[in-house]
C-alpha cells in the first residue's frame, strides 16, 4: 500500500480529500437547508395558530 | 386570418420594428456611434498595457479586435429593450397581433444594423493601428459579420431574460459571454489562420453556421423570454 | 406506471417517496466510492507515463461527467416545467444548479492539481476539457445569478428555464469549439483520448467511481428538491399537516 503515490502524494491526496469534502459540504447545505426550512414553517404555524 | 395576411403581417412587423428602431438610432447618433469609441478604446487598451511592439500587435491584432467587439456588442445590447420597456412600447409588442417573435426578430435586425454592421465597417481603421494587412482585414470583417449577426440573436434572449431587472448589466453578460465564447474563439483564430496561410474555410463555415442556427431559435426563446419577463 | 408518474409530479407524494429513495441511492454510492477508492488508489497497476499521479483520474472524470449529468438534469427538466407547467420539475432544476457547480469546481480543482505534476503549470489552456468545463461553470453561474435576481419564483423558474434550453444546446457547440481552438495549439491534454485501452484493473475502479458519484448525485438531489418543495410549498395544507404531525 502505497501511501505516497510514488512521490506525488500530496497531489493525489488533496485531490481525493477534496473529493470527499465537496460531498460532505452538499450533503451538509441540503440538510441545514431543509431543517432551517422546516423550522421556519414550525414557527410560522405556531406564531400564527393553525390558520 | 388566412396565411396569406398572416405572413404579410409578420413580414410588416419585423420591418415596422426595424424602421422605427433606425429611425430612433439616427435621431440619437450617440447610440451608435459610443459603443464604435467604447471599440477603438478597449482595443487601445492593449498596446497600452502591454507595449506597443508591432510584432505584437500584428499577432495579437486579431484576438484583441475580436474582444473589443464582443465588448461593445455586448455594451449595446444592454439597452435593447430598455426604452420598449421604460415607454410603455414593450407592452404594445406583447399584445401585437403580429407574432412577438417575429417582433423579436425585428429588434435583433434593428439591433445589428446599429451595432453590428457599423463594427464590421469601422474595424478596419482600428485594424490599421494593429499592422493588420489588407487581406486579412477583409477576413476580420467576414468573421465579424458573421459573428456580430450571431451575438445580435443570442444577446437579444439574454437581453429579453434582463430587462427591468436590477443590475442586469452585469448579469447580462454574465449570461451571454459563456455562450459567446464559440463565436470568439472561431471569429480571432480564424483571422489568426490566415496570417499564417492556414485554412479558414472551417472556421467561417462555423462561424455561418452558427449564425444560421441562432436565427431559427433565438427569435422564439426571445419572444418566450420577454413574456415570461413582463407577465 | 402512468400513475406512479403522475404521482410523481405532486409534491405530496415526491416528498414522501424520495424520502425512501435517498438510503438506496446513498448507501450503493457509498459502497462503491469506497471500492473505487481503495482499488483506485491501491490496486490499479501504475501508469506507465504518469506514474501514480494519473490516479486523480478516479475523482477527476467523475466529477467532470457529473457536472455534465447535472447539467442536462438542469435543463432537462427546467423544459419539462416550462413546456408542460410541473411546478416539482422547476424544484429539480433549481436544486441540480448548485450540485453542477460543485461538481464543475472539482473537476476544475482536480484537473488542476493533476496538471501541475504533467505539464509543470496550475493551468493549461490548450486543454479543451479543462476550458470547456471553466466554460460550463460560468453557464451555471449565468443561471443562479438569473434566479437570485429575479423576486418571483415562477417568473424566476420560467426565465431561468429558458437560460438553461439555451445553454444546453450550446454545450456541445462549446465543447466542439475549444477542441478545435486547443487542436490548433497542440496542447497536452489530461487523458489520452483514443488512446491504448486501459487495462482492466484501471477500469473498473474507475467504471464503479462513476457509478457511485452518480448514486451520490441522486441522493444530493433528492434531498435538495426535498427542502426546495418544502419552502415552496410552505404555505399548503398538506405541508401544514405534515410539520404538525411532527413529521419529516
Amino acid at each position: 500500500m502505497d501511501f505516497s503515490m510514488g512521490g506525488y502524494g500530496a497531489y493525489v491526496w488533496t485531490c481525493f480529500i477534496m473529493a470527499g469534502v465537496v460531498l460532505v459540504i452538499c450533503e451538509w447545505r441540503a440538510r441545514l437547508r431543509h431543517r432551517r426550512v422546516y423550522r421556519d414553517i414550525e414557527v410560522r404555524i405556531k406564531a400564527l395558530g393553525d390558520s | 386570418m388566412n396565411s396569406e395576411d398572416e405572413s404579410i403581417s409578420m413580414f410588416s412587423g419585423i420591418a415596422g420594428i426595424a424602421r422605427r428602431d433606425l429611425l430612433l438610432a439616427w435621431k440619437r447618433p450617440g447610440d451608435v456611434l459610443n459603443p464604435l469609441f467604447f471599440f477603438a478604446m478597449v482595443a487601445a487598451l492593449f498596446p497600452l498595457a502591454v507595449g506597443p511592439s508591432p510584432e505584437q500587435l500584428k499577432f495579437s491584432g486579431p484576438a484583441v479586435l475580436w474582444v473589443a467587439a464582443l465588448l461593445s456588442m455586448l455594451l449595446s445590447l444592454n439597452s435593447l429593450f430598455l426604452s420598449d420597456y421604460e415607454d410603455g412600447s414593450l407592452d404594445q409588442m406583447l399584445v401585437s397581433p403580429v407574432p412577438l417573435s417575429a417582433l423579436a426578430l425585428g429588434k435583433s435586425l434593428s439591433h445589428w444594423l446599429t451595432s453590428g454592421l457599423p463594427l464590421v465597417l469601422f474595424s478596419p481603421i482600428v485594424a490599421i493601428t494593429f499592422q493588420m494587412p489588407f487581406s486579412v482585414t477583409g477576413y476580420l470583417m467576414l468573421t465579424l459579420l458573421l459573428g456580430t449577426i450571431s451575438l445580435s440573436l443570442l444577446g437579444s434572449v439574454g437581453a429579453a431574460l434582463t430587462v427591468g431587472l436590477h443590475r442586469g448589466t452585469a448579469l447580462l453578460s454574465l449570461l451571454i459571454l459563456p455562450l459567446a465564447m464559440p463565436i470568439l474563439i472561431f471569429g480571432a483564430r480564424t483571422v489568426s489562420l490566415v496570417a499564417s496561410g492556414d485554412g479558414v474555410a472551417g472556421g467561417l463555415y462555423f462561424l455561418a453556421a452558427y449564425a444560421v442556427l441562432t436565427l431559427s431559435f433565438a427569435p422564439f426563446a426571445t419572444a418566450a423570454a420577454l413574456r415570461i419577463s413582463n407577465e | 406506471m402512468w400513475k406512479f408518474i403522475h404521482q410523481l409530479a405532486s409534491p405530496p407524494h415526491f416528498y414522501r417517496i424520495a424520502q425512501i429513495l435517498i438510503p438506496w441511492l446513498a448507501v450503493p454510492g457509498l459502497l462503491l466510492i469506497g471500492y473505487g477508492t481503495y482499488a483506485g488508489l491501491f490496486l490499479a497497476p501504475m501508469d506507465y507515463q504518469q506514474g501514480d499521479a494519473f490516479r486523480i483520474i478516479y475523482v477527476h472524470v467523475p466529477s467532470a461527467y457529473l457536472s455534465m449529468l447535472a447539467y442536462m438534469t438542469m435543463a432537462v427538466s427546467a423544459g419539462i416545467g416550462l413546456i408542460w407547467r410541473i411546478k416539482l420539475s422547476h424544484a429539480v432544476a433549481a436544486a441540480a444548479a448548485p450540485l453542477g457547480a460543485w461538481f464543475t469546481f472539482l473537476a476544475l480543482a482536480t484537473g488542476s492539481i493533476w496538471g501541475k505534476p504533467m505539464w509543470g503549470t496550475w493551468w493549461e489552456w490548450g486543454d479543451p476539457r479543462l476550458t470547456s468545463e471553466l466554460i460550463m461553470l460560468f453557464l451555471y453561474f449565468g443561471y443562479m445569478a438569473l434566479r437570485g435576481a429575479i423576486d418571483d419564483t415562477t417568473k424566476a423558474d420560467r426565465a431561468s428555464a429558458v437560460l438553461a434550453l439555451v445553454g444546453a444546446v450550446n454545450v456541445p457547440i462549446i465543447h466542439f469549439s475549444v477542441e478545435w481552438w486547443s487542436s490548433l495549439h497542440q496542447g497536452p491534454t489530461l487523458i489520452k483520448e483514443g488512446g491504448p485501452a486501459m487495462d482492466p484493473g484501471m477500469l473498473y475502479p474507475l467504471l464503479a467511481m462513476i457509478l457511485g458519484f452518480t448514486f451520490i448525485f441522486g441522493a444530493l438531489l433528492l434531498r435538495r428538491v426535498r427542502a426546495e418543495v418544502l419552502f415552496r410549498e410552505r404555505r399548503t395544507r398538506w405541508v401544514k399537516d405534515l410539520v404538525l404531525s411532527g413529521g419529516s
